[in-house]
């Protein structure tokens, strides 16, 4: 109830920081509220979103879901493991995007992960970053998996470390890392453009293991030609639900892959139809933006 | 209340930018691109939580004088320097901000990026050894694509563009957008996770 208080009152005081009332102002326009131009996308959404919250509830009752193995995640611990027993550290970048961008979190939630691994090892963890917004959450994060492991007092707030604002001094301050501190195993997760090959083929000269991952499929081809392992697109925010193993983020997934199978029934039907020039442009219909 | 409050935050505005998408009212968009506009300047402010986090490293390592000491040194010395220049003279063209960004960062920038050339061969003469059977067919295709792209192909076989250009339309765009697919929903269902406050190992 305190909980619920607490969402009702911050969004009125929200709402009043914004100056809500041009919004009724403009009510005489009835469909500017809704945009019908985009009802295709709101019944995807919702659709989605059903799906997910149902495997979401299965999996709260104590459904037990399958998952395929993602050898990239399977290679963490192995990676951190091999950076222990050389007495090195683990080196981890969550992109080089800002806080907004979906990947950066997706980075940052297998951060948490990874810390949780170096701290039960006592291994030396480095995460350069370049927004200090993402320096803020990666430090969170880092200390957040510190205590959960009873491992508080070997936190150190300097393992997260703003390095540059811009891209190629990013590139080269990580540079400087590799070469210098020869990290045993460099873990790439998130939102990477450019320097995607310049970080991983630094990488793979210093003699690291490498395990790699975006959702930009233009970099893709660079990381899987220089990193040991490497996950696509999906993979990268499956992530963490995988290593977390709980029951509530692996039934989201299991929604998500029902999803995709509807999507690819959607696209095989319309292939068909489309072709055979059938059912008045439908399935075009709804997949395009009015 | 630590863990609740952030979780509401994200709650309300996730559910505020979806409401946004699918209205067209005045009010309503302006409202969006508010808290849009409210992301960018707490994320200018945050570049001074950078700043300490850069003097804080090397400033110990300085004061230690512990390894590689003086290449932190030149760090902290450009980093205060182009601070101070800018805040005094301005960023304008012309001022000794934009003179040291033309002369000294750019350049190197350009450098850093440069090297990509090397690597590129270095990466590409790794993945294209012909060692299984998948390298093999990587091998063909990049062949035919490298080739069909510059006029020696064309030269020697004019029909090897046309099998370049149907390798980029075809398997290459299938691929690619079987990928994008894959990765929008998993960024749709991570989103909803966070909506939710399902996912939040990245609050710590």
């Amino acid at each position: 109830m305190k909980k619920r208080v607490i969402c009702l009152l911050l969004f009125i005081i929200i709402f009043y920081l914004f100056n809500f009332e041009t919004a009724f102002a403009n009510t005489s326009e009835k469909s500017s509220w809704f945009r019908i131009d985009r009802l295709n996308i709101l019944i995807l959404l919702i659709l989605f979103s059903t799906v997910i919250l149902l495997y979401i509830r299965s999996a709260k009752k104590g459904k037990e879901f399958f998952i395929r193995k993602i050898s990239g995640l399977e290679a963490v611990e192995e990676g951190v493991g091999r950076a222990t027993e050389m007495g090195r550290s683990v080196l981890f970048i969550p992109g080089i995007h800002e806080l907004d961008e979906i990947q950066t979190i997706a980075g940052l939630s297998i951060l948490s992960k990874v810390a949780k691994i170096t701290a039960q090892y006592n291994t030396p963890l480095l995460v350069p970053v370049r927004y200090p917004l993402v320096l803020a959450a990666a430090q969170e994060s880092i200390r957040g998996a510190y205590l959960d492991m009873g491992k508080g007092e070997d936190y150190d707030p300097e393992m997260a470390r703003y390095v540059a604002g811009e891209q190629f001094a990013f590139v080269a301050a990580v540079y400087g890392v590799m070469r210098r501190d020869r990290p045993a195993t460099n873990v790439s997760m998130g939102a990477f453009y450019a320097e995607s090959l310049l970080l991983a083929e630094e990488g793979h000269e210093s003699g690291a293991i490498q395990i790699a991952g975006t959702a930009n499929p233009e970099q893709l081809p660079f990381f899987i030609a220089a990193c040991d392992y490497t996950l696509m697109g999906e993979e990268l925010y499956a992530a963490s639900s995988y290593l977390s193993k709980e029951p509530l983020m692996l039934g989201s997934l299991k929604g998500q892959d029902w999803m995709k199978v509807l999507l690819v029934i959607c696209i095989l039907l319309g292939v068909l139809f489309e072709t055979l020039q059938i059912g008045g442009g439908f399935f075009y219909k709804l997949f395009i933006e009015h | 209340m630590k863990t609740q409050l952030p979780i509401a935050i994200a709650f309300l505005s996730g559910f505020i930018m979806i409401l946004a998408f699918f209205s067209a009212n005045p009010g309503m968009v302006n409202f969006s691109q508010n808290l849009l506009t409210w992301v960018t300047i707490v994320g200018g402010i945050s570049l001074l939580l950078g700043i300490v986090s850069i003097l804080k490293v090397n400033l110990r390592v300085i004061s230690e004088r512990g390894k590689d000491w003086g290449f932190k040194l030149i760090l902290v010395l450009f980093v205060l320097g182009m601070s101070i220049c800018g805040i005094i003279w301005g960023t304008k063209e012309n001022t000794p901000f934009d003179w040291l960004f033309q002369n000294i960062q750019s350049p190197m920038m350009s450098t850093m990026f440069s090297i990509l050339a090397f690597f590129v061969a270095s990466a590409a003469y790794r993945a294209f050894r012909a060692r299984t059977k998948e390298a093999t067919i990587l091998l063909i295709t990049s062949v035919i694509i490298m080739l069909g792209r510059i006029p020696l192909g064309q030269y020697l076989w004019d029909k090897l563009p046309d099998y370049a250009d149907w390798i980029m339309a075809y398997p290459n765009l299938a691929v690619q957008r079987g990928i994008i697919i894959g990765a929008a929903l998993g960024a749709a269902a991570m989103s909803l996770r966070i909506i939710l406050g399902i996912e939040r190992t990245y609050m710590g």
